[in-house]
């Protein structure tokens, strides 16, 4: 399957898309540099670097729609970042159609949740850092997702994980969000090794990271080097994405501000790592066994997510594990190939429209709550909160996968392509699939219930909820509007969109079942689950957590994987660390104290010799000069050399 | 009785020089006609005016290439190329030595000849100002340096020699502060330079003995087509770079170094930590490139094991040292040995990246040593690193700077200090020279040592009640500065433009 990947180079208007990376950053370097001068106004100005970069990202799109099929794509080499030997490094961007739904999703979700995080953050007095940090995130995220070439791409990734770790640990003086920062970015140190080993292979085989070049020859590389590539660009996603096994950092993120969960930990950067492999499908397709590999992790975190989802009681949480679960069905979307690209980006898109919106949602509870998380105790907000109720249940209805709302055009296809991958496998992943699907319904009901319905079960301070401020509403609705109607609107026009990027769709394997039937089979799971949950909590919850099953236990423990971290990590990780200090102590150190020692002795001796004295000085002068008077006689004499 | 006839003169060539030399004679007159009270001016004026007539002279003639007054001078690349970089430095150098705001009377005394602590001595402190005889002085020095790179027979270097090394002998014995100290380290250069320029002379009567001749080029002659005994030309040759290696503060010729660049006033330190070198190297490329180019592969081992001692005696010693005076010293020494290894290397690579180094260590360390003269207390400058300490905390940016020098002394990249070695010992490996290439990463790695040290006492260490204040410095000071660091910056991240002037300039005329 020989591939040439070719890319125009940039005209007309395109020419500017460096500004959509360059608005944001500029904003946070002056937010960051002006300090307290910039309390009063920072936080407009950081929505509107944002704002500004979404109207620059709209005329990009559609001056790109306006460009001939083949030729959508719009290369610009700024200048020459690295260039050693033969590694040259192009610092260049790259505006395609895939990148381009990205640039307008993080600009348009960003902008939206800049804007909600005006209201939010209103009392912080942190407000212009966080501002900032926000900003630089958005900047690095759109360089991750504009890169012409997988350093720019690694430039970015770095940055997104810096200006995540930044905040999650926002509120810094809590130990548990310093803890949470750090978690986040040592797991992500793990997958961004591989990444970055996944980068020294391509420019070790193939001699370059350019994405046209690298895509044109991996025909060139024999199958395990694939492979090997394959599955560190995979580690580095895992890591990213929050998938196992590196997924359990992003739960803890939601430590950080309830809009930065919503950006940050659910809408765009834990989706960087599907973009990875959808970007590299070339890579990808060309290896089945890797094409196996990545539907196996997508498949196995959707259930953790859903399973560990059901039983946490944090409604962050559960939205956290929520996303970890949906990622899972991205990422079964990349691994199944083929058309299915097209439908991991439509319900990575979708996702970020919902889960931002439930969110954004949560956060808003919190604002009426005191900073209240926990479900159990909630319950009837309905009445104080019209407007959270009713856009948190779009998210709902679309993350459960109910027509005619966006989670069923997006979540219900992939489901599909499941069951068509060919052989027995089909009913593995297809099976997973579906059982996700009616967990998901029933612990997003769950939560949904136990917030907004049943009877009130506040703590004492929180006897009066109330909604928040339109500039947190005005958000939430128009996310809610993407909710119901962008699943729809994307799955006409997307995969027609992507075709430039992932191929013409192939022809599909026989499906083991009709896709009517799948159809039907989903939505009945998804109202079965949704209705079970709906039917156990309408009339509340216990206030303490009850004894249950093994099942349920595990779960709340988070299925033990941070055990299992814990116990084939972190302890033999101690073990090792304690074994090199003793080396280190020992026996390097050692060396090099002996060596120091050493010189610092003849050091001391040697400065002896520097007396004051004069004549000590000329003797050491004439004795100089006779060895080498001496020296030059000897060699013309020829006794030496 | 032959026709006597003059020699050709280009006095267009010699007009840099000429210049220097007329102005230091002016200033004299000026010495003694002026009233003392708007002397200092009037001197700093015409040396600095001096120095720029000089430098436009020198960029006139940049394309020269000749050999004039019989033989005695010879302009060509290297000799403009290092004019022009001893006109820059020495500029520089005396932008230092005419700062007079942070030492009422400046780092000069007026008659040192005066007993310390005397009434005459606290009468001359407060009443009068300070000796403005230091003006013409360092311009005959840095005359007499730029004949020592242009001279091109071994008399006319020998005459050069001691006119730049007379004015320095006595500028060394000029410190207002611990005058004894000074004094003693003027005396100490004062016999062991006359020492040296012995053995110079030595040198020079035994090589006229083997080759007939004094000129360079007939000494070039001699040694590929030798009439006399060859003992002449070795015992001439060894002794002739005894008197050069002195200067240039080789080991074991090195003694000297510490004592005097402690004991004289700071200006005077950098202006022989940046010129002299500059001078003495460009003087050693010559006559070992034009005039024993013909016997390279028989002192190119002598040298080498010199280049070795030295690289490993300044890094070793300096490890140790307590003033910050003395551990600028042995970096100095070091870095001659680095030098030498770049003049090795014995091609035109050798010659234009030893040029290079030249340049860009002068910048550096009259950054290193403006900024000693900053740091004071009741006493002057207080020089003991342990005195340093904390200084990070009071004065950050005095601090980041000499950090900064410190860093680029030490090779880090994105400094010269790091183009400048990278370029030697490139040039060491391309002439064969890998040995000593080995010698000098391994001393760099301990030279590192001290530098760091220092690092960290500036910025890790508490202040303590004692830690001296860094004073404000004057206008010239801050000038020097400020054209210390931006050349150490500049010659790191581009060093391409006097790289290639370097090489355009790398081709002696014999």
């Amino acid at each position: 399957m020989e591939q040439t990947v070719e890319y125009a180079p940039a005209t007309g208007a395109l020419s500017g898309i460096w500004l959509l990376v360059a608005i944001p950053l500029v904003s946070a370097a002056i937010l960051l540099l002006l300090g307290k001068r910039a309390d009063k106004w920072g936080h407009w100005l950081g929505v509107l670097a944002v704002a500004a970069s979404f109207v620059l990202g709209l005329i990009f799109f559609f001056s790109l729609r306006g460009l001939e099929a083949e030729q959508r794509s719009a290369e610009l080499s700024l200048w020459d970042f690295i260039a050693v030997g033969n590694l040259h490094v192009d610092f260049g961007l790259l505006f395609d159609p895939l990148a381009g739904v990205f640039v307008l999703l993080i600009t348009g979700v960003g902008s939206l949740i800049h804007l909600y995080a005006v209201g939010y953050m209103e009392h912080d007095e942190g407000r212009r850092k966080f501002f900032a940090y926000f900003n630089l995130f958005v900047a690095a995220m759109l360089l991750l997702v504009l890169g012409n070439n997988y350093v720019m791409l690694y430039f970015g990734w770095e940055g997104v994980g810096l200006a995540s770790y930044l905040l999650i640990s926002f509120w810094y003086t809590r130990p548990s969000a310093a803890t949470a920062g750090k978690k986040a970015f040592l797991m992500n140190r793990v997958g961004d090794a591989g990444l970055a080993i996944g980068i020294f292979v391509m420019f070790a085989t193939l001699g370059t990271t350019q994405y046209d070049e690298v895509f044109g020859n991996v025909s060139a590389l024999s199958s395990t080097t694939v492979l090997i590539l394959g599955l560190l660009l995979l580690l580095g996603a895992a890591g990213k994405s929050g998938q196992w096994p590196l997924h359990a950092w992003l739960p803890d993120a939601m430590e950080g501000p309830t809009p930065v969960s919503a950006l940050i930990h659910a809408a765009t950067m834990v989706t960087a790592g599907v973009y990875l492999i959808a970007r590299s499908n070339a890579i990808f397709t060309a290896n089945t066994v890797l094409q196996t590999v990545v539907v196996s992790v997508g498949a196995l975190t959707l259930l953790i997510g859903c399973i560990i989802g059901a039983a946490k009681d944090d409604i962050k949480r559960v939205l956290a594990w929520s996303t970890v679960s949906q990622i899972g069905y991205m990422f079964l979307g990349v691994g199944l190939g083929g058309g299915a690209y097209a439908l991991a980006i439509i319900h990575l898109l979708a996702h970020g429209f919902f889960k931002a919106n439930m969110f954004l949602g949560a956060g808003s509870v919190m604002h009426g709550m005191h900073d209240q998380v926990d479900i159990r105790r909630f319950g009837g907000l309905r009445k104080y909160m019209r407007w959270t109720w009713l856009t948190f249940m779009m998210g709902w209805l679309a993350i459960i996968g109910i027509p005619p709302l966006s989670g069923y055009f997006s979540k219900e296809p992939i489901i599909a392509a499941a069951f068509e991958r060919g052989d027995w496998t089909s009913w593995l992943y297809g099976m997973a699939a579906l059982l996700g699907a009616g967990l998901t319904a029933f612990y997003m009901t769950r939560l949904f219930v136990l917030t907004f319905h049943g009877p009130e079960r506040y703590t004492e301070d929180n006897k009066h909820p109330h909604e928040s401020p339109f500039i947190m509403t005005v958000p939430l609705m128009l996310l809610a509007l993407g909710s119901i109607g962008a699943g729809w609107l994307m799955s006409t026009s997307v995969p027609g969109w992507l075709e430039p990027v992932f191929g013409a769709e192939e022809a599909h394997h026989e499906a083991v079942l009709p896709h009517s039937l799948i159809s039907i089979l989903g939505i009945v799971v998804s109202v079965l689950g949704a209705g079970l949950a709906w039917a156990m909590f309408r009339r509340g919850t216990a206030l303490e957590p009850q004894p249950a099953g093994v099942v349920v236990t595990a779960a709340r423990r988070n299925l033990y994987t941070d055990a299992i971290n814990e116990a084939v990590f972190e302890r033999p990780g101690i073990y090792l660390t304690r074994a090199l200090v003793f080396l280190d102590n020992r026996g390097i150190d050692g060396l090099v104290n002996g060596i120091a020692a050493g010189i610092g002795g003849s050091s001391g001796r040697l400065r002896r010799l520097q007396t004051g004295f004069v004549r000590s000085y000329a003797l050491s002068m004439l004795t100089g000069a006779v060895v080498v008077v001496g020296a030059f006689l000897a060699i013309q004499l020829g006794w030496l050399a | 009785m032959g026709e006597l006839s003059l020699p050709g003169i280009d006095y267009g060539a010699l007009l840099p020089m000429l210049i220097l030399f007329g102005a230091a004679c002016l200033g004299i007159l000026v010495e003694v006609f002026t009233p003392r009270r708007s002397r200092n001016g009037i001197q700093l004026t015409l040396a600095f005016l001096a120095l720029a007539a000089s430098f436009v002279a020198v960029i006139v003639q940049h394309s020269t290439r000749k050999i004039t007054i019989g033989g005695a001078v010879a302009v060509d690349g290297p000799t403009v190329f290092l004019q022009g970089a001893l006109l820059v430095l020495g500029a520089v150098s005396l932008m230092l030595i005419g700062e007079r705001s942070i030492e009422r009377g400046g780092p000069f005394v007026s008659q040192a000849a005066i007993t310390v602590g005397s009434q005459k001595d606290v009468k001359q402190a407060n009443d009068q100002p300070g000796m403005t005889e230091v003006y013409p002085l360092t311009i005959f020095a840095i005359g007499g340096m730029m004949l020592f790179v242009a001279a091109n027979d071994l008399l006319t270097m020998f005459v050069a020699l001691e006119v730049f090394s007379l004015p320095l002998y006595l500028l060394c014995a000029l410190a207002r502060r611990r005058r004894l100290l000074s004094q003693e380290a003027a005396l100490k250069y004062f016999l062991l330079g006359s020492y040296a320029s012995a053995f110079f002379l030595f040198g020079v009567a035994l090589v006229y003995g083997f080759s007939g001749g004094i000129s360079l080029s007939a000494v070039h002659d001699a040694v590929a087509n030798p009439q006399r005994s060859q003992i002449l030309l070795y015992a001439g040759l060894a002794m002739i770079a005894i008197g050069l290696l002195f200067k240039a503060a080789l080991a074991p010729f090195h003694v000297w170094t510490p004592d005097v660049y402690q004991g004289a006033p700071t200006p005077i330190t950098a202006l022989m930590a940046a010129c002299t070198k500059v001078a003495a190297f460009g003087a050693l490329l010559r006559i070992l490139y034009v005039a024993f180019d013909g016997v390279r592969w028989d002192f190119q081992p002598v040298l080498g094991a010199i280049a070795a001692l030295t690289m490993l005696v300044g890094a070793i010693l300096a490890v140790t040292q307590t003033d910050m005076k003395r551990l600028l010293a042995y970096s100095s020494v070091a870095n001659a040995g680095y030098l030498l290894v770049g003049v090795l290397a014995l091609n035109e690579e050798g010659l234009s990246s030893t040029m290079f180094y030249l340049v860009a260590y002068g910048f550096s360390v009259l950054a290193a040593f403006g900024i000693v003269t900053l740091v004071r207390d009741a006493d002057g400058e207080a020089t003991h690193l342990a005195r340093w300490a904390g200084l990070g905390r009071k004065s950050p940016l005095f601090a980041a700077t000499f950090t900064f020098i410190l860093l680029a002394f030490a090779g880090i990249p994105l400094t010269s200090g790091f183009t400048s070695k990278f370029a030697v010992f490139g040039a060491a490996v391309e002439g064969g020279q890998t040995w000593l290439v080995i010698f000098g990463v391994i001393t760099s790695m301990l030279l590192a040592f001290p530098y760091l040290r220092v690092v960290v006492m500036l910025w890790l260490s508490e202040p303590s009640e004692t830690t001296p204040t860094v004073s404000i410095p004057g206008f010239l000071t801050s000038a020097a500065l400020v054209i210390g660091v931006a050349a150490t910056i500049a010659l790191g991240v581009v060093p391409a433009p006097l790289i290639d002037l370097t090489r355009d300039a790398a081709q002696f005329v014999r």
